[in-house]
């Protein structure tokens, strides 16, 4: 173990970890925009920046290791003021449209804002002026609001692997693009959400969440996804008992919060008139709702009817291994060893 | 056997200002008068004193020409070398004495340096191992091989040698974290990605002495324990490039490179990799992404790349003029390197001298020397008369050190103490006609520029600074301007990723400890006591000189000057947008400003 000394507090921590970690053992909060536990740590937002004795410069404590001995002082005057110009810097080139903005009470930096008392940017100048992306189906990106923390490009790579989008130019003019700044439709995007979900800023909003509601006028339900077996957690926003957003659920243990396509963008069924929400019978050539227990009644009576080597079954991948499994187990309880897979057609 | 040696400069700004035609005239002169087997042609690496080249010194006499044209050939080997009389125009004219030099020797812009590091550069024949070989070449790494790698490590440390490249850390303490890291695999790495504007100390060591920087990467790699080296060089230095292909095929046909090196058991391997021009790959993290075929982008340390560095692996990086160092070290020894320089800087420091002096060029000084001696001995004084205002050390990452600071002793902890840096070694003069803040500006924009765009404070700090530094060179600047500038860079310094930004402020934080009059001048007297920022000038015409020929009226946009027709002419203040282009269309001088 390391033992280290934080605002005063002694506190131990496993060898490797860092500064950040530390702090959040002793309950003192460090704010942070491009720090992601499950990603690499690249310091690259500068908002977590602490004091430590000896050091010449302030460091990044989501990438500083602890160290034996290290004295840190996350409330100084020199480090309130770093974080407060640097939040300045970043909202000398963000919108303040945060009335209208998607984002707002979940927005990082209009909660650091307040934090640190900034209303509006010390610094006044040239802004970039994106032309606002809406041209996929799933979210709109708005790069006028991007603070290029960089989680979505390492979310893409690190998590998803398609690496489609990354920086490009410099300095300034640096902005999170595709490979030649192609449409994101044309990239290796194959739109997971997942940059979606870590942009703690207003740049990146699902189409299915706009007009939705503010954060604090959404509950959240977590859900399994109906897609396929994986079973991965969802967390649904839900607003007047409608779906108005999805996210990965980061403590199902089935995804860790990851998603795809299907399970993040694809609610629109829920809300289809040609949603099916019962069982429907024939009757008299014509498909009728009924009951799930006259259904299962009506089956159950029709099985009898023929011998087990005519009866087959067909699973499916939207079931869990274990209801498949079931399934399985029932055909060869009536006899037939006629089961098949959708995934195999 | 040759009666004769003649060498030419070879170095780029030699080239760029005729090196290859003055060797082509000097080939077919020679082949004129049958003269081929009596006079050697040697094109040289670089011998610093770009000024004045192309340059031509005929040996063994010691006869140094510059200034040379193919159209001074014949009568080089006309008068010179047939008849063995000195042309006396082509010397070197002492601009102090008003006297025609023969010897290099007795130019002080040579005499000051103590060329250690630039021994061989100018001397041999860059493309040729033998002349390094006569010269004392692969000597060190032959000691280094018959030595414990962990005593090459502690002779090195002993040297006191700190690294050239930027932050001066020490050499020998960086190779034992390498030698230290337990690992099957170890990389050197030479960082060749010059980059400052004006800085080419390294493009001339490679050019002009290219084994002496694979003597040093071989000798590193035999102190940490690793097979494989990687040389990080600009495309933009396609002569250092390619004399360093040269050299690294002759040290591999010598056995100096490869495997069993002069049968040691020791194998080593040297890789070119171009740089793409970034200057920020200059940063030794950022530097290794590239390699891996990353965006050039630096990363937090720890993990030193001593620890953790190309590939994962433990990595060794040094610049060029540090490795250059090393062979002497090795072969003379760690107190005899240390004799030379100051208590915390051993040795010397190659810098590469441009602006307002009349000596440009490339010198090189034993550590602790003072700006006062760079600048009027070597440098030769300010051009023209003027009155000297301040150097600018270390690049965009440096600070401006004004008159007061003249005897400031040019080491590594005084420059840093006054606020500049090191560097890689670059040194601008300025003179009265400098605007300080124009030149912090520049620099601004240079950084702002290179800023790799990761981290908030370089990426969003320089571009706010910057456009500060141009409202108040425009005429625009605030009463608060100072303070936001000192606020803004504070918060740069102290916060960025990478040295990049933890020392782009230097430029603006110097200038305004050292001129702020000047920034007040701009801010509340709209003024520019340099008389540069043209926004600030008031234009007028002297109306003894107007011929009244109109030309200036027609090019006026702001339709700001009146008078009749061969009357003298008037500016009206008011309407004048301060452009300049009256003053430049004028052909009688008669625009003037104030």
């Amino acid at each position: 173990m390391i033992s280290l000394t934080i605002n005063g507090l002694n506190v131990e921590v496993e060898p490797g970890d860092t500064i950040l970690q530390a702090a959040e053992k002793l309950g003192i909060r460090i704010p942070t925009f491009c720090y992601e536990p499950e990603l690499s740590q690249v310091g690259a937002c500068r908002m977590c920046v602490v004091e430590v004795e000896k050091a010449r410069t302030l460091v990044a404590s989501c990438c500083t290791p602890a160290t034996e001995g290290m004295v840190v002082q996350t409330d100084t005057e020199r480090v309130f003021e770093a974080r407060r110009a640097n939040l300045s810097l970043l909202l000398a080139s963000h919108p303040l449209d945060c009335l209208t903005c998607e984002k707002t009470g979940s927005c990082k930096l209009q909660d650091y804002c307040y934090d640190y008392g900034i209303s509006e940017s010390d610094f006044k100048g040239e802004r970039l002026e994106h032309a606002l992306d809406d041209t996929n189906p799933f979210f709109v990106r708005d790069m006028n609001k991007c603070i290029l923390c960089g989680l979505c490009v390492r979310k893409c790579d690190e998590i998803n692997g398609a690496a489609a989008i990354e920086f490009m130019n410099r300095g300034f003019d640096s902005k999170v693009t595709t490979f030649f700044d192609d449409p994101l439709e044309e990239s290796t995007c194959v739109f997971c959400g997942m940059c979606v979900d870590s942009c703690p800023v207003g740049a990146l909003t699902p189409k299915e969440s706009m007009r939705g509601g503010r954060s604090w006028q959404l509950s959240s339900v977590k859900t399994v996804c109906p897609y396929c077996g994986t079973g991965c957690g969802l967390e649904l926003f839900v607003r007047d008992n409608q779906v108005v957003g999805v996210k990965g659920d980061k403590e199902s243990p089935a995804n860790n919060g990851h998603t795809c396509v299907k399970g993040h963008f694809g609610t629109g069924f829920l809300k289809h008139p040609d949603r099916l929400k019962n069982p429907l019978v024939r009757k008299n050539g014509e498909l009728v709702e009924s009951s799930w227990e006259d259904a299962l009644r009506l089956v159950a009576s029709k099985l009898k009817e023929f011998k087990p080597s005519e009866i087959a079954g067909l699973a499916s991948a939207r079931a869990t291994n274990e209801e498949n499994y079931l399934f399985q187990k029932l055909l060869r309880t009536l006899g037939t060893n006629h089961i098949d897979h959708c995934a195999r057609l | 056997m040759y009666e004769k040696h003649v060498l030419i400069c070879a170095g780029t700004g030699c080239i760029s200002s005729g090196a290859i035609e003055v060797q082509d005239a000097l080939e077919a002169e020679l082949k004129k008068h049958n003269m081929q087997n009596k006079v050697r042609i040697i094109m040289s690496g670089c011998h610093g004193f770009c000024e004045k080249g192309p340059l031509f010194i005929v040996f063994p006499e010691d006869i140094f020409y510059c200034e040379i044209t193919a159209e001074d050939v014949p009568e080089l080997v006309e008068e010179h070398l047939i008849k063995g009389n000195i042309v006396d125009r082509l010397l070197y004219l002492d601009p102090t004495t008003g006297q025609r030099v023969t010897s290099h020797e007795d130019i002080l812009f040579y005499s000051k340096q103590n060329r250690l590091v630039l021994r061989n550069c100018g001397v041999i024949d860059p493309e040729n191992i033998d002349e390094y070989i006569l010269r004392g070449g692969y000597l060190g790494l032959k000691r280094a091989l018959t030595m414990d790698p962990f005593d090459v490590v502690g002779e090195v440390k002993k040297s006191g040698l700190r690294g050239r490249g930027g932050a001066g850390f020490s050499t020998g303490m960086k190779w034992e974290f390498a030698f230290n890291s337990q690992n099957n695999k170890k990389y050197v790495v030479c960082n060749a990605d010059e980059g400052d504007p004006g800085a080419f100390m390294d493009r001339s060591v490679l050019e002009g002495d290219p084994h002496a920087v694979l003597e040093g990467i071989l000798i590193a790699g035999q102190a940490i324990g690793s097979d494989e080296a990687y040389v990080y060089v600009r495309a933009e230095y396609p002569l250092a490039i390619r004399r360093l292909r040269t050299a690294i095929e002759q040290a591999e046909e010598y056995g100096m490179i490869g495997e069993n090196i002069l049968n040691s058991g020791f194998n080593f391997k040297v890789n070119i990799k171009e740089g793409a021009g970034a200057f920020v790959c200059g940063e030794e993290t950022a530097l290794l992404a590239s390699i891996e075929g990353e965006r050039g982008m630096p990363r937090p340390r720890p993990p030193f790349p001593a620890v953790k560095g190309l590939w994962g692996k433990p990595t060794c990086i040094n610049n060029v003029e540090t490795l250059a160092n090393v062979p002497l070290i090795l072969r003379r020894g760690a107190d005899w390197f240390s004799s030379v320089g100051t208590e915390g800087s051993k040795g010397t420091k190659i810098f590469a001298l441009t602006g307002k002096v009349n000596n440009t060029g490339l010198c090189e000084v034993a550590m602790g020397i003072t700006i006062r001696e760079i600048v009027f001995d070597i440098g030769g004084g300010i051009r023209e008369g003027k009155k000297y205002k301040a150097v600018q050390i270390g690049g965009p990452s440096g600070g401006c050190m004004p008159e007061s600071h003249l005897d400031l002793p040019v080491d590594f902890d005084s420059l840093t103490a006054a606020g500049a840096m090191m560097g890689s070694g670059g040194m601008v003069v300025m003179d009265e006609e400098t605007c300080m803040v124009d030149l912090a500006r520049y620099f601004l924009a240079f950084t702002q520029n290179e800023s790799c765009g990761k981290c908030t404070p370089c990426r969003e700090g320089t571009k706010r600074m910057l456009e500060t530094l141009e409202r108040i060179t425009q005429g625009k600047g605030q009463e608060g301007d100072i303070e936001l500038l000192e606020k803004i860079a504070t918060t740069v310094k102290d916060s960025s990723l990478c040295g990049l930004g933890q020392t782009a402020p230097n430029p603006v934080l110097t200038t305004v400890r050292y001129f702020k009059d000047e920034y007040e001048a701009h801010i509340f007297d709209r003024r520019c006591p340099a008389g540069q920022c043209k926004e600030l000038l008031t234009y007028y015409i002297d109306e003894e000189l107007c011929t009244g020929c109109r030309a200036c009226k027609k090019v006026c946009p702001a339709d700001a000057i009146e008078g009749e027709k061969k009357e003298p002419h008037v500016i009206i203040q008011e309407k004048c947008i301060a452009c300049g282009a009256c003053l430049d269309r004028c052909k009688f001088d008669a625009v003037k400003t104030k």
